[in-house]
């Protein structure tokens, strides 16, 4: 458990230094909030009435502890464009691009688990090649082409879904997940390929270590041998790539979202950077960023619970 | 010592594909059937023998516009590991084979940036930058860095306890002479998959970033930013996306089975 | 084991697709036609602001039309006609106007409308500074505001002003009412409901609307900034009405579920000059592109020949004022071209940047073309496609940029609005143009008060406009709408406008 703690304790420091790292890059490019807000006719008082108001006018460590603050009890601040709190804003599209994410990693689990092992298994047969090169071709078609055309192909041609026609998340769940459910294979299509590969090369790996095959030498069930001991060993590595693969499926995420339709964070990220509505970048930079680590954390605790020998070295 | 196999399928694979590839894009930066960027009466024509992948709303020969955008997605992606894979190397073998409390801060900072997807972080770059050929480059390869200087930390950090290595230094030799002329060779064991995967997140990011409208802009032409445009034409104009598509498809298909060969490299036989 | 991983995957494909069969893709148009709504498609978000008096951009306008009203507003045939007010009245001096105010007139939020609503909403636009300038500068002409009693409004004008009726579609407003700009309240058929930033934004009708009721329940715009995502939203029944369509796009609908209508975009799509930098500072390298742009090459390559090619900033509908003998003035002439820039100074050409936004994807083909021909007298253009606040910003308040090709309507529909914008020190006046002899003409036209010798002055100022190739004018852009079938009722106004309360399901 010391270990777990550990670990969460610098979750939440690189947490820190993430929000840190934002609000200062931020800071520096933002230019001056009052007068974005304003615009450039305004009078120097009256920016300085709304600097003052803002808080400005205080140092930047104070402004900084006042914005985590607010972050921390759910304030975003207000956004420059809209004039409306940015939770308000971002959350419901938050929701949407994080239902299809989560939708999509699951694909990636449910299917690069069994994939991997099947391929690993068969690593040796005649055809394995052709799994390879199949992985290969999924890694190197682009999401977002595959999106255009499952689009038009499941939408405009065989009308699974209505492109375009996403329903509100928030009444009819059960629609939008319908609807995000293409959007997600596609994310998933490369990843599934990426972490089956990974599993198949560790299983392989791991195979060759002498502990397996004095175990199989004495007469063990191969079939028990791999799925005892070199699956619970190769899950380590998978689970680590899994949490790291999550920025990638984020980052995939906003490109598909614009293909399908989806209301999600992406065109609202786009266009608030062009705008630059900072405050709302910032709040949906600082969120994918924890979202990330989270994932990452969540993995190396799974790992610890797998692998207890990690835990002597954890917390690095 | 056993004599290590270097030639797989996979690698003549790769090797034959990108090649074919690469001869035909280089090809195009010199010569293309048509102008690229002529726009003619023969609108969306479908493919033929005199256009090969037909024309797209402006008819132009979408054969020479994806020769020629090709280039740029190519120059986009060589140069962004470029930059991506000498900084990161160079952060990596500083603080790998100097460890100490610079390396300690470095590495937590790198924690911290690979949380950001890089697409993200690459919007941010380009909001400052402005959109453009170069500021995408410059965009993707910043975003880059942390991930090589990562791994070749790692792979520098390993060699520092090696007998010859601690030689070397006992004899004198220049910092700068053990870390390129004794560790280097030594990495690209790591470094050469690393490349081939980077330099495929590189063209999916710049078709990516173009794709949304944000990387290159016309009369620059990228695959990204001709997928994108043919998005709108899927129903009259189909093979515009299909090729478009195929040809980003196939270039990191190509490299992607090179990476793989390599890694099979010393490995037992297919 | 492998057989149990096989029927495992296949359970799991086998969930996919019930997931793909309970949920069921329904043809968008069909169930609407039932629930008696409909959902348009816009390439834009609305302005920030909702307040009518303080939006700029044409495309909020364009919704909101259907929510606002004036004392006066346009029917299809651009003339004016009584809407908050009952009945006018115009003294043969032309400075008293005397309006009756209709009976029984509600807000949306259930108010009934009287003379101080009126009273303040044309006071605000007269004195407010954050008041778009195209309404507030004719305003100044009003000289007092008499209420003579419950129903009846006196405007006294210090000096006449043929314009005055346009300027007085002003959106009637409640002068208790403080949130214009996140929820307006206005007079119109419809009133608005909701919006969600860069998704949607919803009206309903209003029940207690004084004249001929919407037919359509509820109208929800849907904001989709990717050109192709109109038309995907089209054939797969998300949408059943877009307008400001290009052909190519029209061209990839399947045509027994649409109906295109062609009307005009009354505007005027122009290449637009920063004239102050370098070098469309200088009128020589301006004309030298007025020669190089062939206008109808345009047309041909980006709108298959639709549209009508004008040369100066009046659009063809506006006929009183429209001249047509300005719009060949510059005749394609490659020479003619490179001769002016050699003797501007630029014999190798130069370098440009055209800023378009690219959530418009006419005037994004329209630069692409643009470009095209500019090689001819080497002449090197980039496009840069940016978000459309980006362009509002960048473009137009902070007037960074070196081109840029957009369309320019009229609000109100008046030639002042159109041509003040040139005077050197206009507040919209984003190109920068800057000509001493067009400031008179400007003063003197407002000055006139004799309606032909108005128009004489006004067609002066496009003259004027054209000879110094303020800009390179290209055309009034054809208006292609895609309108689902079963869907009638599509009224066209001079104007840049959807008018939803005519619509109705078959």
């Amino acid at each position: 458990m010391k270990y777990a703690l550990r670990r969460i304790m610098a979750l939440v420091l690189t947490m820190i230094a993430v929000s840190f790292l934002t609000f200062a890059a931020f800071h520096l490019i933002g230019g001056d909030p009052a007068q974005a807000i304003l615009g450039t006719s305004a009078t120097p008082e009256r920016l300085e009435l709304l600097r003052h108001e803002m808080g400005l006018d205080r140092p930047f460590l104070v402004q900084y502890f006042h914005w985590l603050a607010g972050f921390v009890t759910g304030d975003l601040g207000t956004s420059y464009s809209y004039r409306q709190p940015v939770a308000e804003l971002i959350m419901p599209k938050l929701g949407v691009t994080f239902v299809m994410v989560m939708l999509s990693f699951l694909i990636i689990v449910a299917l690069s688990f069994p994939l991997g092992m099947q391929d690993a298994q068969h690593s040796e047969g005649k055809f394995s090649w052709v799994w390879t090169v199949i992985g290969q071709i999924c890694m190197a078609v682009p999401s977002f082409f595959l999106s255009i055309i499952v689009s038009y192909v499941c939408g405009i041609v065989l009308r699974f879904f209505t492109p375009g026609d996403f329903p509100d998340m928030y009444r009819h769940f059960g629609s939008a997940l319908h609807y995000l459910f293409f959007a997600a294979v596609c994310i998933a299509v490369p990843r599934i390929a990426m972490c089956a590969r990974m599993l198949k090369s560790t299983i392989i790996g791991e195979m060759e270590k002498s502990y397996v095959r004095t175990a199989i030498s004495r007469g063990n069930d191969r079939q028990a041998v791999l799925k005892y001991h070199v699956l619970k060993n190769s899950l380590v590595p998978t689970i680590a790539f899994l949490g790291q693969t999550m920025a990638e499926i984020v980052g995939g995420g906003i490109v598909v979202e614009q293909v399908f339709g989806i209301p999600g964070i992406g065109r609202f990220l786009v266009s608030s950077i062009a705008t630059r509505d900072y405050p709302v970048v910032q709040a949906l930079v600082v969120i994918m960023a924890f979202w990330v680590i989270m994932a990452g954390t969540i993995a190396d605790l799974i790992n610890m619970k797998i692998d207890p020998r990690l835990r002597l070295g954890g917390g690095e | 010592m056993m004599k290590k196999k270097i030639w797989n399928g996979y690698l003549i694979a790769g090797l034959v594909i990108t090649s074919i590839v690469l001869i035909w894009i280089i090809v195009g930066q010199f010569y293309t059937p048509y102008d690229p960027t002529q726009m003619t009466g023969a609108k969306l024509q479908a493919p033929s023998a005199a256009h090969l992948f037909g024309t797209d709303k402006f008819g132009r020969d979408i054969f020479s516009r994806v020769m020629s955008g090709a280039g740029t997605t190519l120059l986009v992606a060589v140069a962004t590991i470029g930059i991506g894979a000498v900084a990161g190397t160079l952060i990596g073998a500083l603080t790998g084979y100097f460890g100490g409390y610079v390396d300690e801060v470095l590495m937590r900072l790198n924690d911290v940036l690979t949380a950001f997807p890089s697409i993200l972080l690459g919007l941010v770059v380009i909001s400052i930058l402005g959109p453009g050929k170069y500021n995408v480059i410059l965009a993707l390869g910043i975003v880059f860095i942390p991930g090589y200087a990562r791994l070749m930390r790692t792979a520098f950090a390993s060699q520092r306890e090696i007998n010859y290595i601690i030689s070397a230094q006992l004899m004198g030799a220049s910092t700068a002479r053990i870390l390129a002329i004794h560790m280097l060779p030594n990495t690209f064991s790591t470094l050469l998959p690393a490349l081939t995967i980077g330099f495929n997140n590189a063209v999916l990011a710049e078709a990516s970033m173009s794709f949304l409208g944000i990387g290159v802009m016309p009369p620059d032409i990228s695959l990204g930013y001709m997928l994108s445009e043919s998005q709108g034409m899927l129903r009259t104009a189909p093979w515009y996306a299909l090729s478009v598509g195929t040809v980003i498809a196939v270039l990191v298909f190509g490299v992607g089975m090179i990476g793989e060969g390599i890694q099979r490299i010393g490995k037992e036989d297919l | 084991m492998k057989k149990r991983l096989l029927a495992g995957i296949l359970a799991f494909c086998l969930a996919g697709t019930s997931l793909v069969g309970c949920g069921g893709a329904s043809k968008g148009g069909t169930d609407r036609s039932e629930s008696n709504e409909i959902v348009i498609g816009i390439s834009q978000d609305l302005d920030q602001s909702l307040d009518p008096h303080v939006t700029v951009a044409a495309g909020t306008k364009e919704v909101m039309f259907n929510v606002f009203e004036g004392l006066v507003k346009y029917d299809p045939d651009g003339n004016t006609i009584p809407a908050v007010a009952s009945d006018y009245e115009i003294s043969d001096d032309g400075l008293t106007y005397t309006f009756t105010l209709r009976e029984g007139v509600k807000f949306h939020n259930g108010e009934t409308v009287d003379l101080d609503d009126v009273i303040y909403s044309i006071e605000r636009c007269k004195t407010d500074p954050n008041v778009n300038p195209q309404t507030s500068t004719g305003l100044q002409c009003i000289d007092s505001l008499e209420k003579k009693d419950d129903t009846t409004l006196v405007i006294k004008l210090s000096e006449p002003n043929t314009e005055l009726m346009s300027l007085l579609t002003l959106a009637i407003l409640p002068d208790d009412y403080d949130k214009q700009d996140t929820q307006p309240v206005g007079t119109g058929p419809y009133k608005y409901v909701s919006r969600t930033a860069q998704e949607n934004v919803v009206l309903e009708r209003f029940e207690d609307y004084w004249g001929t009721p919407g037919n359509i329940d509820k109208v929800t715009y849907k904001i989709e900034e990717k050109a192709e995502s109109l038309v995907l939203g089209l054939e797969s029944g998300a949408l059943d009405l877009v307008s400001h369509l290009t052909t190519t796009q029209t061209n990839e609908l399947d045509k027994s579920d649409f109906n295109i209508e062609t009307g005009s975009m009354n505007l005027v799509q122009a290449l637009y000059l920063n004239n102050a930098r370098a070098p469309f500072d200088d009128e020589l390298v301006r004309q030298a592109l007025c020669y190089a742009i062939d206008r109808q090459y345009i047309l041909d390559m980006a709108f298959d020949g639709y549209g009508y090619p004008i040369g100066s900033n009046v659009f063809p509908s506006f006929k009183k004022y429209f001249d047509d003998s300005l719009t060949d003035y510059y005749t394609v002439d490659i020479d003619k071209a490179k001769e002016l820039l050699a003797e501007a100074g630029y014999p190798d050409g130069f370098s440009m940047t055209i800023t378009v936004p690219s959530n418009y994807q006419p005037h994004c083909d329209t630069a692409e073309v643009i470009v095209d021909e500019l090689k001819k007298i080497n002449v090197t253009a980039t496009v840069k496609k940016v978000e459309w606040d980006t362009w509002l910003d960048e473009t137009y308040k902070n007037r960074d940029f070196d081109s840029t090709v957009i369309g320019l309507t009229a609000d109100p529909l008046t030639a002042r609005s159109l041509l003040e914008r040139f005077k050197s020190d206009a507040d919209n006046n984003f190109m920068n143009y800057n000509d001493a002899e067009y400031d008179e003409l400007f003063a003197k036209a407002i000055k006139t008060y004799d309606d032909e010798e108005q128009v004489k002055v006004y067609k002066a100022m496009e003259k004027n406009l054209t000879e110094h190739a303020a800009n390179v004018y290209i055309q009034d852009m054809a208006d292609m709408i895609a309108i689902r079938k079963g869907l009638t009722g599509l009224t066209f106004y001079p104007l840049y406008v959807l008018d939803v309360s005519t619509l109705k399901w078959e």
